[in-house]
């Protein structure tokens, strides 16, 4: 059958079980928009900003385990998606972003609303392209979508100029046949061997588990090898939920905030079994320092991960799930009690820190500490990037995968609450709560109008202290107190900000009320902003300074 | 730090090119030279380039590519194994006195005039990089005017193997 570009587009979204999608449209995808008009097959949630859209598909993608897709149209509408892509790209999250481009004859001349999106975001995606032929459309959408889920996911750009929309080709089914690219998911056999033999002959192994984990969903399995050997593990930011916290072995996130105990759980180990993660410099710090002592397994479903910022002694290029799940049921049961009871007394020893409010004060980590109390880990947690993400990594107590969501990688402000919008798309049947701080909340603040037009009851925690409170803390630390334009000066009025959007906002100044405020935002059906004013100097501690190592940790 | 080639099968499709490049260009490796062109089979394009780096970072570099989706092949070529070659056109000062002793360079190095004016020759040479380095030190003397040079193409020995 004959469809135009614009509708075969939306056809190979549905056919690939797609059924949400975050936009907004312009003048060179007005086809694709038409194609939308009154289609029963698909949700289209407009936003109110394309970085908006994309975090929220992103944000949707993390939450789901689905394929995240956004429309955009040409020009800003496409650069507007640039961070996004980055964002998704640094994270390996599968999205699929469609622009519209001028009409094929006015590429190249400077047109109204022309950027070379596809030279744009070569870098920043696992793949793109730009649809010359409408014949090749069906094609290209299966080749997109399959690239993007597979292998180490990814985002995938496809640039349609308007005319291509328009035009008419015949729509069938189409085979994804790519000879170069073939992910390898099984692993090297002999190389599994080896890691068991290596894990069975180590005596004080540490599991270093990053986002991988979540992304194949190796969750059981991790725990599984964990328990069965008496292993600890560490969590990469992107891991965080993959083992629940409770479980006496994990040891929480590791790196520049981690916890003293998993940052000594690595310095210590003869045995590093890293899986789905990649020795982030937020992770090592000085690479040679970490793990400086251990024989180190990588297990990674892409090559180029492995001896990249590393040498590895036993390397698998395979899926974390299958290979994970090998090494789990053929590793021998072990207590290795002396290495258990050392990491337990260092557990014991350096527990997560601050200095308790003198009643007149709120500290931040201990509004983290106070939605615990009330949620009970049965929540998905967005975040967004500062000291506040780090609060919320270190205290929240999380029970489940892909209830942590935060933008590791690139880092983007701004990224928590169109994630949360995402998120709560994708999974209405949980609470959806996004920890942030006045300066991200600030960078897609007008996303509140989305929140409150598609009535999502997400539940925003403002963590506020006036400040660009990370980089404010690093110029306390290591530049005398200059604080160089970190200071945002005196807030807006959050409250009012939030009901000129239509939602409900609380401000909370003192210790005794947050508690009840968190309970109070919980039962209230839509939107919550609850502004903490917090103490306003507040630090992140532990911290490891960038390259450096658990010898020059400040606490 | 060694100098690599890197023969790299990709499909013949638009921006493969850019997408090689931007790679090697945002990862900070340095290409020293860059070819492509079509092979035996029309959607399959051959990239030869030489990069300048150790051991550990040639691997990367080739994982690196190996990753992109349109690259079908990787391997790094074996200098004293394979045939290589660049064609250069140099076109150098020469007066009459020192037009035959120019000639008398190009033809050691089998090379061939391939324009001639007044002041100047136009010499057109095919070789390994040795030859072209060769040639291009001793027209040096007399003063190089421009110079084109297409970047190194090589394939593997075949005939000590098979």
């Amino acid at each position: 059958m004959k469809k135009n570009g614009a509708s075969i587009i939306i056809e190979s979204l549905i056919q690939n079980g797609v059924n949400t999608v975050f936009g907004y449209p312009g003048g060179a995808n007005i086809p694709i928009y038409d194609a939308l008009y009154g289609h029963q097959g698909i949700r289209h949630i407009l936003t109110r900003h394309e970085q908006g859209a994309i975090h929220a598909a992103d944000g949707f993608a993390r939450a789901t385990g689905k394929l995240g897709v956004v429309f955009a149209t040409s020009g800003p509408g496409a650069t507007n998606l640039v961070t996004g892509l980055a964002n998704a790209y640094m994270d390996s999250v599968p999205l699929v972003a469609i622009t519209g481009q001028v009409p094929t004859h006015m590429i190249g001349n400077d047109s109204f609303q022309e950027a070379d999106i596809y030279g744009i975001t070569v870098p920043i995606t696992k793949y793109n392209y730009l649809v010359k032929d409408v014949s090749k459309m069906g094609q290209i959408m299966a080749e997109a979508i399959h690239i993007a889920t597979t292998g180490r996911p990814g985002p995938v750009l496809i640039d349609v100029p308007k005319d291509i929309q328009d035009m008419s080709a015949v729509y069938g089914k189409y085979d994804v046949r790519l000879p170069s690219y073939k992910p390898n998911v099984k692993g090297n056999t002999m190389q599994i061997n080896e890691a068991i033999k290596a894990i069975d002959t180590a005596r004080r192994p540490v599991i270093y588990a990053g986002g991988g984990i979540i992304t194949s969903s190796a969750v059981k399995e991790l725990v599984s090898l964990s328990r069965k050997g008496n292993i600890p593990v560490v969590l990469t930011l992107m891991a965080l939920g993959s083992m629940p916290s409770e479980e006496d072995l994990n040891l929480g996130m590791v790196g520049m905030h981690g916890t003293k105990y998993a940052n000594l759980a690595v310095r210590e180990c003869d045995l590093l079994i890293a899986v789905g993660a990649r020795f982030d410099d937020r992770v090592t710090g000085n690479p040679d320092n970490f793990a400086q002592d251990a024989k180190i397994i990588h297990i990674d479903i892409d090559p180029a991960e492995i001896g990249k910022i590393k040498q590895v002694e036993i390397p698998i290029v395979g899926d974390a799930k299958t290979v994970l799940g090998i090494i789990a049921e053929k590793v021998k049961s072990q207590p290795r009690k002396e290495w258990v009871e050392k990491i337990k007394k260092y557990k014991k020893d350096y527990p997560l820190k601050y200095k308790h409010s003198d009643k007149k004060v709120i500290k931040p980590q201990q509004v983290i500490e106070a939605v615990n109390d009330v949620i009970d880990g049965d929540a998905i947690f967005v975040t967004d990037v500062g000291q506040h993400q780090m609060w919320a990594a270190q205290y929240l107590k999380l029970k489940e995968s892909r209830t942590f969501i935060s933008s590791g990688g690139l880092g983007t402000m701004g990224f928590g609450f169109p994630a949360s919008i995402g998120a709560v798309i994708g999974r209405p049947d949980k609470t959806v709560i996004n920890i942030t701080g006045d300066g991200s909340f600030q960078m897609t603040i007008q996303e509140m109008a989305t929140a409150a037009h598609y009535k999502l009851p997400i539940k925003v925690v403002l963590i506020n202290n006036g400040f660009l409170g990370m980089v404010r803390q690093w110029q306390q630390l290591f530049l005398g107190k200059r604080y160089s334009y970190t200071d945002l000066g005196e807030s807006p009025d959050f409250v009012k900000i939030a009901e000129g959007y239509g939602v409900k906002g609380i401000k909370i100044e003192k210790p005794d009320e947050v508690k009840p405020a968190i309970e109070k935002a919980l039962k209230h059906d839509g939107m919550v902003l609850l502004d903490f004013r917090v103490e306003r100097e507040e630090n992140v501690m532990p911290m490891i300074p960038a390259g450096g190592s658990i010898e020059t940790i400040m606490e | 730090m060694e100098r690599r080639t890197l023969s790299i099968l990709v499909r013949n499709h638009p921006g493969v090119l850019s997408h090689i490049a931007g790679l090697f260009a945002r990862r900070a490796y340095n290409i020293e030279s860059i070819a492509a062109g079509i092979t035996e089979k029309p959607d399959v394009t051959r990239i030869t380039i030489v990069v300048k780096g150790d051991e550990r970072v040639i691997e990367q570099v080739v994982k690196q590519v190996r990753k992109l989706i349109d690259v079908i092949k990787v391997v790094e070529l074996d200098y004293a194994d394979s045939v290589t070659r660049e064609l250069a056109i140099i076109t150098v000062n020469c007066s009459k006195e020192t037009r035959g002793e120019i000639i008398e360079i190009s033809d050691v190095f089998n090379g061939t005039i391939v324009d001639m004016s007044e002041k100047t020759l136009t010499v057109q040479v095919v070789g390994n990089e040795r030859q072209i380095k060769g040639i291009i030190k001793l027209l040096s003397f007399f003063g190089i005017e421009e110079m084109a040079r297409t970047g190194l193409i090589a394939l593997p020995y075949r005939s000590t193997r098979d």
